[in-house]
């Protein structure tokens, strides 16, 4: 099993959902960040105060997998996030050690 | 438990009832008194013999003296030719109350919401609490002394030297202050609807202070600077300004020794507040982590916009309403409002666009906040092309003093209390000297010979605008405001900071005063 951690940008996440779909996986986990890479942030000015914004909203999405099925769904993830510009984000894969379905103590791959 | 919470539940009942018989009690004895309050169910309502029981002197005069009456009602001046005593008039009260109810709206939510989006989100329930609280607080001062010290003119009697600085003592508690006229003040409106007018002008005086000092005041120290500064500024700025015996009253005191005039508050609401405010924040300190260390964005600009749009509106109340009737006047300064208001908030983000790129949502409401600041003292005075002028000053003066000067001397002024209300009413009081324009106010009009004289005759004011020299008088006003407002504010800020302290720790500040002044918090997610 393996755990794919993918930071994107927020627009993408329609299309990267859809894509993961497709190749029948069933569920992931969306959660609204912020951070900075090799993209700059901003400015924002309030008046007479100026304040440079480096963390920028991005959506971190993970998804637990059984090992046949990664290697899949990065690639789908990449093909579909990617604009070609400076702030597209990183894809991680972790290895997961085990993982159990609360409702029916089921475990390993059949949990996931 | 369970019983100790039915016995609550009784007891409670019991005042319920007996809040209920007693408003079935008042209501029974004011029919007998008071005409068609609430007719009989079925019965078509009889017409009684006397129109007003206040005023049986109408039925019994002549036409004549009762069409005298009704015009001098129409055109908001003096019955007193008629012969028939003074009484309300259902018009302009009914303009007045509405009036009141918008400047109230101005406070609780407008200005709450104005400041309270611009602060972090762990202080937005500190900026409620302290215009809620100001507002109570007020009411009672109001209703105790206010009113009175700013209004009567007892000391003119009593003790003349004090009389050009505070009112008198004959209204303490509201004594006399009923539904009749105060004929010094208005011909036609209630007294008690005309000192709650006036009222809603001493909330939200002080609620604009502490802009400047937000984040970082103790609500307990808001309130007790609140208390001392309603009767050492407040209370002898606006009689000097407004009272019938006041010192630079120049439309209405005869004997004002600096006839000066502030239509609807420049000097006595915006220039005490601002100057407060600036004083108050060197005092207190700067926010921790202020200067870039932390960034301090407000939280929320939609809050900030509908405060804005509430404090445009009501404003309609502050202004308009400050002619104290629904007349000429009032629909002058309707108009001149309007035109300042949008042309301040469309010279503010435009300066911005220039200089720094961008059209900002708060340069909006900015722009729009100093064009009804400025415009305040002038708008019953000056006439629609001056109120074009003063909404570009505006848009611009407010701008350079609340980004550019604030940067340079480096204060923590947080809300720009000062920067906006501070130096726009300052501008507003003396450019209402220069863009004068005495054809919109038959107040700055000489009467035709034979006639008796009005105040500005006597005092100097009529002549003061003809040889073009207002701004002088103006000026020393302003000097008079802003030497007020900073003793004032040294003494009872310095007073608490020792006594009870104005600030919560550093680390209460960094924890948020919602939490630490309130026990509670603006969002839970």
């Amino acid at each position: 099993m393996k755990k794919i951690e993918a930071i994107i940008k927020p627009f993408k996440l329609e299309e990267v959902k859809d894509a993961l779909s497709e190749l029948g996986i069933e569920g992931m986990t969306v959660t609204e960040v912020k951070g900075f890479g090799r993209q700059k942030g901003h400015t924002e000015i309030y008046r007479g105060s100026e304040y440079t914004v480096d963390f920028l909203p991005k959506i971190k999405l993970e998804v637990v997998l059984a090992d046949s099925a990664v290697e899949g769904a990065v690639a789908a993830i990449v093909k579909t996030a990617k604009t070609g510009k400076i702030g597209d984000g990183k894809v991680f894969v972790l290895p997961v050690e085990n993982a159990i379905r609360i409702r029916t103590d089921e475990t390993g791959d059949k949990a996931v | 438990m369970i019983k100790k919470t039915t016995s609550v539940i009784r007891l409670l009942a019991a005042v319920a009832s007996l809040a209920m018989l007693g408003a079935v009690t008042s209501t029974l004895h004011a029919d007998t008194n008071a005409p068609a309050a609430a007719p009989a169910p079925a019965a078509a309502p009889t017409p009684l013999a006397t129109p007003n029981p206040t005023n049986s002197a109408f039925a019994s005069a002549s036409i004549t003296n009762q069409v005298a009456f009704l015009e001098a009602a129409h055109s908001n001046s003096d019955p007193d030719p008629s012969g028939i005593a003074y009484e309300s008039d259902p018009g302009h009260n009914a303009w007045m109350m509405v009036s009141s109810a918008f400047v109230l709206m101005m406070t609780l939510p407008g200005l709450a919401l104005f400041y309270g989006g611009l602060v972090r989100s762990k202080n937005v329930l500190s900026i409620i609490a302290m215009c809620f609280g100001i507002t109570c607080l007020v009411s009672l001062l109001w209703w105790a002394f206010g009113y009175s010290l700013v209004f009567g003119q007892s000391f003119s009697t009593t003790n003349p030297t004090l009389a050009p600085f505070l009112g008198g003592t004959e209204n303490f508690f509201f004594k006399g202050v009923n539904s009749l006229p105060n004929t010094s003040y208005a011909f036609w409106v209630s007294q008690n609807v005309y000192s709650i007018f006036q009222l809603t002008f001493a909330i939200i005086t002080p609620a604009l202070i502490f802009g400047a000092t937000a984040e970082r005041m103790k609500f307990g120290a808001i309130m007790a600077f609140v208390f001392a500064w309603m009767f050492i500024v407040y209370f002898p700025l606006a009689h000097m300004v407004w009272g019938a015996t006041g010192f630079m009253n120049g439309v209405w005191n005869a004997g004002a020794k600096i006839p000066a005039i502030d239509f609807a508050g420049g000097t006595v609401v915006h220039m005490s507040s601002g100057w407060t405010a600036l004083i108050l924040c060197l005092i207190l300190g700067k926010r921790v982590g202020h200067g870039g260390k932390e960034p301090m964005m407000p939280h929320s600009l939609v809050l900030t916009f509908i405060g804005t749009a509430l404090l445009w509106v009501g404003w309609y109340g502050f202004n308009a309403g400050s002619a104290v009737a629904a007349d000429v006047v009032a629909a002058n300064a309707f108009t001149t409002t309007t035109l300042a208001t949008a042309i301040g908030a469309l010279t503010w983000p435009l300066v911005e666009w220039i200089f720094k790129g961008k059209p900002s949502v708060l340069g909006f409401c900015s722009g729009a906040v100093a064009g009804l600041v400025v415009i305040t003292p002038a708008c019953g005075f000056v006439n629609p092309t001056g109120a074009v002028i003063i909404g570009v000053v505006a848009g611009t003066i407010p701008y350079i003093s609340s980004t550019i000067v604030k940067n340079i001397f480096k204060y923590d002024d947080a809300l720009d209390t000062f920067g906006v209300h501070g130096v726009g009413g300052t501008c507003g009081a003396l450019i209402t000297g220069i863009l004068v324009d005495p054809a919109v106010n038959g107040n700055l009009q000489a009467v035709s010979a034979g006639s008796p004289h009005n105040a500005a005759m006597d005092n100097g004011l009529i002549t003061a605008i003809a040889n073009h020299s207002l701004v002088v008088a103006q000026a020393k006003a302003v000097g008079i405001t802003i030497t007020l407002a900073v003793v004032g504010t040294l003494i009872i800020g310095y007073l608490v900071k020792f006594t009870i302290g104005l600030r919560p720790s550093v680390e209460e500040e960094h924890q948020g005063l919602d939490i630490v002044d309130h026990g509670e918090e603006g969002y839970t997610h």
